[in-house]
């Protein structure tokens, strides 16, 4: 007798277990099945610590949120359907979020008394009554989990890890997922111990047949494919889109890429990611600390490579003064920014967008580059790509901007064609009777690219101030004042480039959202439940932060109020006060966690109630 | 010219015939009149012809200091860059255009003490970058502050009542970074100067050149016992490879080995001759005695050494990295972005 399958729309789950329990591993791998059964998605890896806390505690909690749903979503979802709690501690700090009569998968297992002193419990929340208002599926998986593999003949601390495959299996039963890509992927995982592949898919099978098999599971739910645009997909995260995306304009524009890195979480997936692709002509240098990785980019792009440093906010504080020196000299590169919660360590592994201002302003004199940023983990691919772009045809250092959100997070994209990727000309200087170093382009500014090895264009540049098209180092008062001003109009003029405003709503009304970088999702949610509910609200999300789109000032002016979510104390809001003089509302959030689009919302509401 | 240097020239047997005044550039050359920096200047430009290397095939980096002004006299491709970071964008620029002749001009405040991390990793990596570190042991540009290799003691203005700082010795501290090619010259020896020059210019790996510079200004005379005629032979030993280690202004001195130390010993008193001296091997890959040899400038019985230390061969960074990339091609085949981007698990969505 096969039991029922309720049909659902879309559902938020999350795993929770101990840092050593590979919680990551298993939501990502009921990630990547959802998105290719069809399923739209949107995922939440919420790290601990780098450095593993002891086993058991609360700060060693690891959790993987995920959202699956049946049409275009944007979020990793609020409140959960379903929670896997793997010991106590991990009950104890994601209980909070799960919906009233949600799913509640308990390794009873995990719950001995040492568990529950460690994660502070008085009582066994199992025996206490606590949990009522849930459905409580309580199962002892180490135990299923030591029985299934108990003739593989392996040691038990072997059989103890596999225990959140048997977790997943159980989540797949009661999502209906199909198993296939799980086995495919322990089998690759684990090509060189095929014992541990046949473990783990073991206790995968296992806990589905658990579900199957005890009465205890009654109804299991499928949540259908989603109806997107056609065409092929893959999921990505942020981190490696961002790859992606610098391969791609390396590609398009024939140059050959240069990554000079230090590693610095959350961003050194990108280094990874990048170091594998030499048959791309990719290099990429692990430089001795932050600086030198910026000064490496320098040389690469001065000798004419695509040149990119990747970084996190400490990191970005320390490229600084290269910064400004290749401001200066006018060279193009990309600095990737993967901003995480400051200041200084702060929190390394959440995510925050509270490196804005210093992206637009943190170097000395008067330095201004281009900001471009983000907004989802897969359109980290066309920002980058973007970023590039715009360094090569200005000549001039971009910032692009990430966050720990969108450089771990992952969704399904819709895979681009390479032909359909705008060009990216290249045109070094060749010709020695025209050359002057800083002779600039008449419509962009830029000054010529002209590369060591190139006969008859020796010349020299510096962090100096240098005399207007010839280059030559000038304490003259008027040439500085001039150069100072020919740099901002350069970098000003990129937003001719830049493509209409699109406004999401009506283009005139009550409120208007203004959003950057990966508070998009939560924006994007608040703003169509608030439309369907008739209100007059709007919705613009900014890709280019410096310079501004030009339309901006008159869409801010179309609307009676202007509010703007960020996950900082208030930054972007300061500079389109400033530059704009609305009256626009901050609205912040600086706990190292996203939006949920819930408290958007809710502020909508405020705002729209009392004027 | 040294079978070593002909092979570098990458044009073959044609000769480019360049002059010094190639090297010039069209900027006024502006040291305080009388520096040691005017020297190194002139014999690098007089060198470089020697060479045969094309002109728009050299990249001469700087940071900031006195010296790093030098990039911009040489009519060659120059960067003057920010203080320390000279081997940081020399880096960049070699790995990833190798056949560039790439040239990093430092001084003892740049690369030892703004710049000691990039200095050190620099030569540990063996990129294939000739490095000129004018040595006057001050801050000249900012108007005489102690260095790191300022003596202990030294009185300046940012030291009324003497220096508490022990100096590094440049060299010793090169070797501890496991570097290739160490040498030192000084600025009133335009013969010797241009040979290491030449040498460095030679060597394939990281070279390190520290140059005694004197400041005429801030720290007058620093290095006069070593340079200036009348008593240098006394206080100099010049290495040669495979030749014992003779000096003296009668040539009657030489240092030999006791134990793990070395002495200054008589060749006259009929106690020693020169087969119990110490003979030079610039090739000894274990570095212990190119150690012996830098730490005998800090024995005030001992003469300074100058020349070559060590010249060993060890692949470079960008060789292996461009190996890499070669094997990387040969493993992988070709560039295919539409396939790169459509890698792993993949659906399709009618």
């Amino acid at each position: 007798m096969s039991k029922p399958v309720e049909s659902l729309k879309e559902a938020t789950i999350r795993f929770a277990g101990d840092s050593g329990d590979g919680m990551q591993l298993v939501g990502g791998e009921m990630a990547n099945t959802s998105a290719l059964i069809g399923n739209d998605i949107g995922v939440l890896p919420d790290f601990p610590a780098e450095i593993r806390a002891p086993a058991g505690t609360l700060p060693g909690v690891s959790g993987y949120q995920l959202h699956i749903s049946s049409f275009d979503i944007h979020t990793p979802g609020e409140k959960y359907d379903a929670l896997v709690a793997m010991n106590p501690a991990a009950l104890k700090t994601n209980l909070e979020n799960l919906k009233p009569n949600g799913i509640l998968i308990i390794n009873v297992g995990g719950f001995k008394d040492r568990n529950l002193k460690l994660a502070h419990y008085d009582s066994n929340p199992l025996e206490d009554g606590s949990l009522d208002k849930y459905q409580v599926f309580a199962v002892d998986m180490n135990t299923l989990t030591r029985k299934a593999l108990e003739e593989l003949g392996l040691s038990a601390k072997i059989v103890d890890r596999c225990k959140n495959f048997f977790a997943l299996g159980m989540v797949f039963w009661l999502y209906n997922r199909t198993m296939d890509h799980a086995l495919s992927l322990l089998k690759s995982k684990f090509a060189k111990k095929p014992e541990l592949a046949e473990a783990n898919s073991r206790a995968l099978k296992a806990g589905s047949m658990y579900c199957e098999a005890t009465e205890q599971f009654v109804t299991s739910y499928e949540v259908k494919p989603a109806k997107l645009p056609r065409g092929k997909y893959r999921n990505i995260s942020g981190n490696t889109a961002t790859a992606l995306g610098l391969i791609a304009a390396s590609q398009k524009s024939g140059l050959p890429l240069f990554l000079g890195s230090y590693p610095i979480t959350p961003a050194s997936d990108i280094l990874h990611e990048l170091s594998k692709y030499k048959h791309y002509g990719v290099r990429t240098f692990q430089a001795e600390d932050e600086i030198a990785a910026i000064c490496s980019v320098i040389g690469a792009a001065y000798s004419g490579s695509l040149a990119v440093t990747s970084t996190s906010g400490p990191g970005l504080a320390l490229k600084a003064e290269a910064l400004g020196l290749a401001i200066s000299v006018e060279l193009p590169l990309v600095v990737c920014n993967v901003q995480r919660a400051g200041p200084s360590t702060g929190m390394p592994t959440k995510t925050e967008q509270a490196d804005l201002m210093q992206a637009l302003y943190g170097r000395n004199g008067e330095a201004p580059l281009p900001v471009v940023a983000a907004s989802k983990p897969a359109d980290c691919f066309e920002t980058a790509y973007e970023a590039c772009r715009i360094a090569i045809k200005h000549m001039t250092p971009v910032l692009f901007l990430s966050d720990g959100y969108l450089a771990n997070g992952a969704e399904p994209w819709p895979i681009p064609k390479a032909e359909d990727l705008p060009e990216i000309p290249v045109n070094f200087a060749k010709d020695p009777e025209s050359f002057q170093p800083f002779l600039r382009d008449e419509d962009t500014l830029a000054r010529p690219w002209a590369i060591p090895g190139t006969p008859g264009l020796e010349h020299r540049i510096g962090g100096i101030e240098k005399e207007a098209v010839t280059g030559n180092v000038s304490y003259d008062p008027r040439n500085h004042e001039y150069m100072t001003r020919i740099r901002a109009e350069k970098i000003e003029k990129i937003a001719d480039d830049i493509p209409p405003t699109e406004i999401e709503g009506e283009k005139t009304g009550d409120l208007l959202l203004v959003g950057w970088g990966s508070t998009y999702g939560a924006i994007r949610t608040a703003v169509e439940h608030k439309l369907d509910e008739g209100k007059s609200v709007s919705r613009i999300h900014l890709t280019h932060l410096n310079p501004l789109p030009k339309d901006l000032g008159e869409i801010l002016k179309s609307f009676k109020h202007v509010l703007m979510p960020e996950i900082n104390a208030g930054q972007l809001v300061n500079v389109i006060r400033a530059k704009y003089m609305v009256p626009a509302i901050g609205f912040n959030k600086v706990q190292g966690l996203p939006f949920f689009s819930s408290e958007i919302e809710q502020k909508i509401d405020e705002i729209l109630e009392s004027k | 010219m040294n079978a070593e240097t002909k092979t570098i020239s990458p044009n073959g047997p044609t000769e480019l015939k360049l002059t010094k005044k190639d090297f010039e550039s069209d900027q006024e050359v502006r040291w305080c009149p009388g520096c040691g920096d005017y020297a190194i200047l002139a014999q690098t430009q007089r060198t470089l012809p020697d060479l045969n290397i094309p002109k728009e095939k050299y990249v001469f980096v700087s940071g900031i200091g006195c010296s790093s002004r030098f990039p911009y006299y040489m009519d060659t491709y120059g960067f003057h860059s920010i203080h320390g970071r000279a081997p940081a964008i020399a880096t960049g620029i070699k790995i990833t255009n190798p056949d560039l002749s790439v040239w990093v001009i430092t001084g003892d405040g740049d690369a030892l003490s703004i710049g000691g991390n990039h200095f050190i990793h620099l030569l540990r990596r063996n990129v294939d970058i000739n490095v000129i570190l004018f040595n006057n042991r001050i801050y000249g540009l900012t108007k005489g502050q102690y260095s790191p290799t300022s003596e202990f003691g030294k009185v300046t203005k940012s030291t009324p009542f003497g220096s508490v700082d022990h100096p590094f010795n440049p060299v010793s501290l090169a070797l501890g970074a496991s570097a290739t090619f160490v040498a030192r010259t000084t600025d009133r020896d335009p013969a010797h100067l241009q040979q290491i020059i030449k040498r460095a210019a030679a060597h394939k790996g990281t070279s390190l050149i520290e140059v005694f510079q004197n400041c005429n200004i801030f720290n007058d005379g620093t290095w006069f016992k070593y340079t200036e005629k009348n008593s240098r032979a006394e206080n100099v030993v010049y290495l040669e490879h495979g030749k014992p280690l003779i000096f003296g202004a009668e040539q009657d001195k030489g240092i030999r080995l006791n134990g793990f130390r070395p002495e200054a010993v008589s060749l006259t008193n009929g106690k020693y001759s020169e087969k119990d001296l110490m003979v030079h091997d610039e090739k000894d890959t274990d570095a212990t005695y190119a150690f012996i040899l830098s730490h005998m400038m800090d024995n005030p019985d001992l003469p300074v050494p100058v020349g070559v230390f060590r010249a060993i061969d060890k692949v470079c960074y960008e060789d292996a990295m461009a190996q890499q990339i070669e094997d990387s091609k040969e493993k992988f085949g070709k560039p295919d972005l539409q396939a790169l981007l459509e890698a792993g698990d993949t659906w399709d969505v009618e």
